[in-house]
């Protein structure tokens, strides 16, 4: 609840509660099409991706995409729904030029998941649960081109039967940011299951918030509640349009109450659009205009049943997911905020359990995925302008547990180690240890050599050994700047334990 | 005369070597070309490619090749099914041009047997209708008396059938179009299961109800087509997965102690006497040959006309909406938006008939109507499916009149749809339930027009069903008298 200023003048915004649900639609990666084995993908040239049942030529019939529906069960059983037992298609009728029949194939009464929920983690550690109502199977309709100045407009089929699954959540999302968040996990979920690449500029998931305000002119929820009109805003395709078109819709239908109160209480569901460059959300169908899509039962195709036996190898197959990955990561003694950025994408995940596995240190195999390998898959992205991932260096993880493991026994310094990752990461085939061996980088452990790097640094910065002496605020700091000055000095290969010893040994002795 | 060959006998004949597929075409399109401008029974003759086929099957004989089950055999196509070669017009302004770019799974399927296609027949716009009146492309004449409708909507395949026009052709009946011309034009007409023949490359008119079946001049010859068509279709979910029936063994031996059921609500006094003296008199011969003739009920049979008149213009009002200007197909020539691009094509591409039902599926499925129509209509179905559960409890098969009357004139009711719906009394419920029926001639009115008797059996009961028929037919062969066109 946003507390608002209690009691002021009349312009002071009152207490209010955000109400949001989410449909989104997530493009199902199949093959081929929901109703046909026409290919199923993004791009090429206009209508090269179609066949005489996508064009809905006369007499075609549709046959339905098993893996499809495996896929959409798949999510089912990951948002913990009801996966029906008997499921049935029905035809939605509107006319529009982007759907060939006319009609849309989708599940009406009968979806193939039913009630689930989604637990939602927030960034405070905090866990919410957002209730699924349904999630149902349907077609993608095609696009339509306008060119400008152009007296036609040119229709294209590409997309036209692309398996889509309809999620509908309950209104349980309290604020833009969470509205984001459900969206983003909803993604990470659909990106592990594998049944979506999650590419939001491609159109692989839609997002349509539903949004209204509880307010309490009184001040609080026991006192008067004035619910506003519902609106639905179509077709976000980004978190970051979620969040701001969210944001931006609070704020006029309270700007809309505040003008005048008796208006903006009740009434119907409106339509609205997102116009992303000027940031505001526009009026494009009233609750009169709405349409009576005549949905039946598709007489071309038959019910489905779904078996027992079916949903239990689903079951079987389901890899963990991110949520579980992440608890069970924070129970190896990851931070909330490491296992989450290690769980952000499977591949990742996967490395760090394969290196683990192979014996890696668990704290060390964390920071080399999280700080070199997150270090040069970004340098590389950003050369190269495309998504490029720490597992998608040459790096394997055979190489992450052997690096791990040097830096735990002391063979290697954390510093050398990731001199070496950059050097395995452009000599794939590389041994670790013969790397750190080439490179000069193994670990001297020897007393007298160190106390030489020692006494070498303690001369070379007179500075930082009187304010280690005499300075009490600056004493710690002086220290970690004497302590880099011998690791330089040593190219890196002192033992850093040894050197911290040593050097307070020194210090503390010699007057 | 080459034209008056059944299939079987043509097929035979070339097998021989008596005959030439060529020679079997080429008499085919002289019978046509003699007859076509009275009857009308073609909207378009594939007259080039049938003589390359059938060049091409003389050839495969000739060198001594395996030929398939129609090898030769002229046969002609209701102008609802796809095909790469013609137009597929389904006799409507809406699609008077459009070539379709695939086959239908039934047009492969006879290909491979070696079929010769003479062209495609007329029919109702849409298969809506009963008369073949409402094509856009002008009537048939049905060749007993071209002053009478062939029936409908497969007219112009019953016509061209009973006038020799081919050896046999391909109908589709989704409440009685196959059937109820082939009664009023003195030929066979089967409408097998629903999903015994796959639909795919069928212009759908009413999805849950349409099936494509055979037309012909003999109950061997149905069987002969049926054997070809007859299988499950990956391409259509509704095509039943079952294991291929052989429909040919057996067919001339009669069914044992049969028992034949008679629903009184068939026979009530709506029906011309005749047809009744016609349909009682072959009831009679079945008695005298050993069934079993026993009164059934099927007593929601009163509410079929009404259940049809919902669910089939219901899925119409879908089936067509593709039709609307955008894609392919009659578009309007003057167009300010897009939605006057769809009702100006529509109201230009569309007759009236269509038009009619497309409103009357239209207002059935809309909210507010949708639980009082269609889903009434989904009630008596389930009604009607149980009678004749109940009935096949009782009989194995059962008979009644195919039409409650002769041919009548053309442009008698025209004018009338109520009268014209009533003429699918006898035939929609067989489509509602899904069973199997078939019209075989039983004799002629005082005025020399054909009767038909109609047998309905439980589901793929068809082998026994053509055995039935058969047994008929053997005793009575009205369909070796010729039209007098």
């Amino acid at each position: 609840m946003h507390p608002g200023t209690q009691g002021g003048g009349v312009t002071a915004q009152p207490a209010y509660k955000v109400i949001i649900g989410m449909e989104v639609h997530v493009q199902l990666a199949t093959v081929s099409k929901m109703f046909t084995g026409a290919a199923n993908g993004f791009g090429g040239a206009p209508n090269a991706q179609v066949d005489p049942v996508i064009l809905g030529l006369p007499g075609v019939l549709p046959v339905i995409n098993r893996r499809a529906v495996e896929m959409a069960m798949m999510v089912g059983l990951a948002l913990n729904c009801d996966i029906a037992r008997h499921t049935k298609w029905d035809r939605k009728s509107y006319y529009y030029p982007d759907l060939p029949k006319n009609y849309q194939i989708s599940q009406y009464d009968q979806p193939l998941c039913g009630a689930g929920e989604l637990q939602l983690p927030l960034p405070d550690g905090r866990m919410k649960t957002v209730r699924i109502r349904r999630a149902h199977l349907e077609e993608d309709a095609g696009k339509l081109l306008h060119e400008s100045g152009a007296a036609e407009s040119l229709v294209d089929l590409n997309r036209a039967g692309t398996p889509l699954l309809e999620i509908v959540t309950e209104p349980d999302l309290a604020s833009p940011e969470e509205a984001r968040l459900f969206g983003e996990e909803l993604r990470r979920i659909c990106r592990y299951l594998g049944v979506s690449e999650g590419i939001m500029q491609q159109g692989h998931m839609r997002f349509e918030p539903n949004i209204n305000l509880h307010i309490y002119p009184e001040g609080s929820p026991e006192g008067r509640v004035v619910r506003t009109p519902i609106t639905e805003i179509k077709n976000l395709n980004s978190f970051r349009a979620v969040e701001r078109a969210c944001g931006y819709e609070i704020q006029r239908q309270l700007a809309d109450w505040i003008a005048d109160p008796n208006a903006a209480a009740g009434g119907g569901k409106s339509t609205r659009g997102w116009d992303d460059d000027e940031g505001v959300t526009l009026l494009q169908r009233e609750k009169e205009e709405a349409h009576d899509y005549r949905y039946f039962p598709d007489p071309d195709l038959v019910p489905l049943h779904v078996g027992e036996q079916w949903v239990a190898e689903l079951r079987q197959g389901q890899p963990e997911l991110p949520i579980a990955r992440r608890r069970r990561y924070e129970a190896m003694g990851l931070s909330v905020k490491e296992a989450a950025s290690i769980t952000e994408e499977k591949p990742i995940a996967d490395l760090f359990d394969r290196a683990v596995a192979l014996g890696g240190p668990v704290r060390r195999v964390t920071n080399l995925i999280l700080g070199s390998g997150a270090k040069l898959a970004n340098e590389r992205a950003a050369r190269e302008s495309r998504v490029y991932l720490a597992s998608d260096l040459a790096v394997t993880p055979a190489q992450y547990a052997a690096l791990g493991r040097m830096v735990e026994d002391g063979v290697i310094s954390a510093s050398a180690a990731a001199t070496v990752f950059d050097h395995l990461a452009e000599n794939p085939d590389a041994d670790p240890l013969a790397a750190a061996k080439e490179l000069g980088l193994i670990q001297v452990r020897d007393a007298g050599q160190t106390e030489l790097w020692v006494r070498q640094a303690i001369e070379s910065n007179p500075q930082a050994v009187t304010d280690y002496k005499h300075n009490p605020k600056k004493k710690q700091a002086s220290l970690g700047f004497l302590r880099g000055a011998v690791m330089k000095a040593s190219g890196g290969k002192a033992d850093p334990r040894l050197v911290g010893e040593l050097l307070e040994k020194i210090l503390n002795t010699a007057e | 005369m080459l034209h008056e060959l059944s299939a079987l006998e043509t097929r035979d004949k070339i097998a021989a070597g008596d005959i030439t597929a060529v020679q079997a075409a080429a008499a085919a399109f002289d019978r046509i070309r003699s007859l076509e401008p009275k009857l009308h029974c073609y909207n378009s003759l594939l007259e080039e490619k049938a003589m390359d086929s059938a060049a091409a099957i003389d050839r495969l004989r000739a060198a001594g090749k395996p030929l398939g089950l129609l090898a030769g055999v002229p046969i002609a196509l209701k102008d609802n099914l796809c095909t790469t070669f013609g137009a597929t017009t389904c006799s409507s302004r809406m699609l008077k041009d459009f070539r379709a770019p695939y086959n239908a799974t039934v047009i492969e399927k006879l290909s491979a047997a070696g079929a010769v296609f003479l062209g495609k027949t007329n029919l109702d716009e849409f298969a809506m209708g009963s008369s073949t009146e409402n094509s856009a492309f002008g009537p048939t004449r049905n060749p007993w008396n071209t002053d009478r409708v062939p029936g409908g909507s497969s007219g112009g395949s019953a016509a061209a059938t009973a006038a020799r026009l081919c050896a046999a052709s391909l109908g589709s009946d989704t409440g009685g179009s196959i059937r109820q011309p082939a009664s009023l034009c003195g030929i066979v007409g089967l409408k097998p299961t629903y999903g015994l023949v796959s639909r795919y490359g069928l212009v759908a008119f009413a999805s849950s109800l349409d099936q494509i079946g055979p037309m012909t001049r003999t109950v061997s010859d149905a069987a002969l087509l049926l054997q070809v068509l007859a299988g499950h279709d990956p391409l259509d979910s509704t095509s039943w997965p079952a294991e291929p029936q052989n429909y040919l063994d057996g067919l001339e031996k009669p069914l044992e102690s049969v028992r034949i059921g008679l629903p009184e609500e068939f026979f009530g006094s709506g029906t011309d006497r005749q047809v009744l003296a016609a349909v009682n008199a072959a009831i009679e011969f079945y008695k005298s040959q050993g069934a079993e003739i026993v009164p059934v009920k099927l007593p929601h049979t009163k509410y079929g006309i009404a259940a049809y008149y919902v669910i089939a213009p219901a899925e119409a009002s879908s089936n067509l909406a593709r039709y609307d200007g955008v894609h392919y197909g009659h578009r309007t020539a003057s167009a300010g938006d897009i939605y006057e691009l769809y009702a100006a094509s529509r109201a230009e591409g569309f007759g009236p008939e269509v038009q009619r039902r497309i409103m009357l599926g239209t207002y059935a499925l809309s909210s507010g109507y949708y639980d009082a129509y269609y889903v009434r209509a989904l009630k008596i179905r389930t009604l009607i499916k149980r009678d004749f559960d109940d009935a096949f409890k009782q009989c194995d098969f059962i008979a009644c009149p195919t039409s409650p009357t002769t041919a009548f004139e053309i442009g008698s009711k025209s004018g009338d749809p109520l009268q014209m719906y009533l003429c699918d009394v006898f035939t929609v419920t067989c489509n509602i339930a899904g069973i199997p029926g078939m019209n075989i001639p039983c004799g002629f009115s005082s005025d020399r027009l054909p009767i038909g008797l109609q047998l309905f059996g439980p589901v793929f009961s068809e082998a026994r069903m053509l055995r039935l028929a058969r047994q008929y037919e053997k005793h009575h062969p009205w369909h070796t008298q010729t039209p007098p066109v």
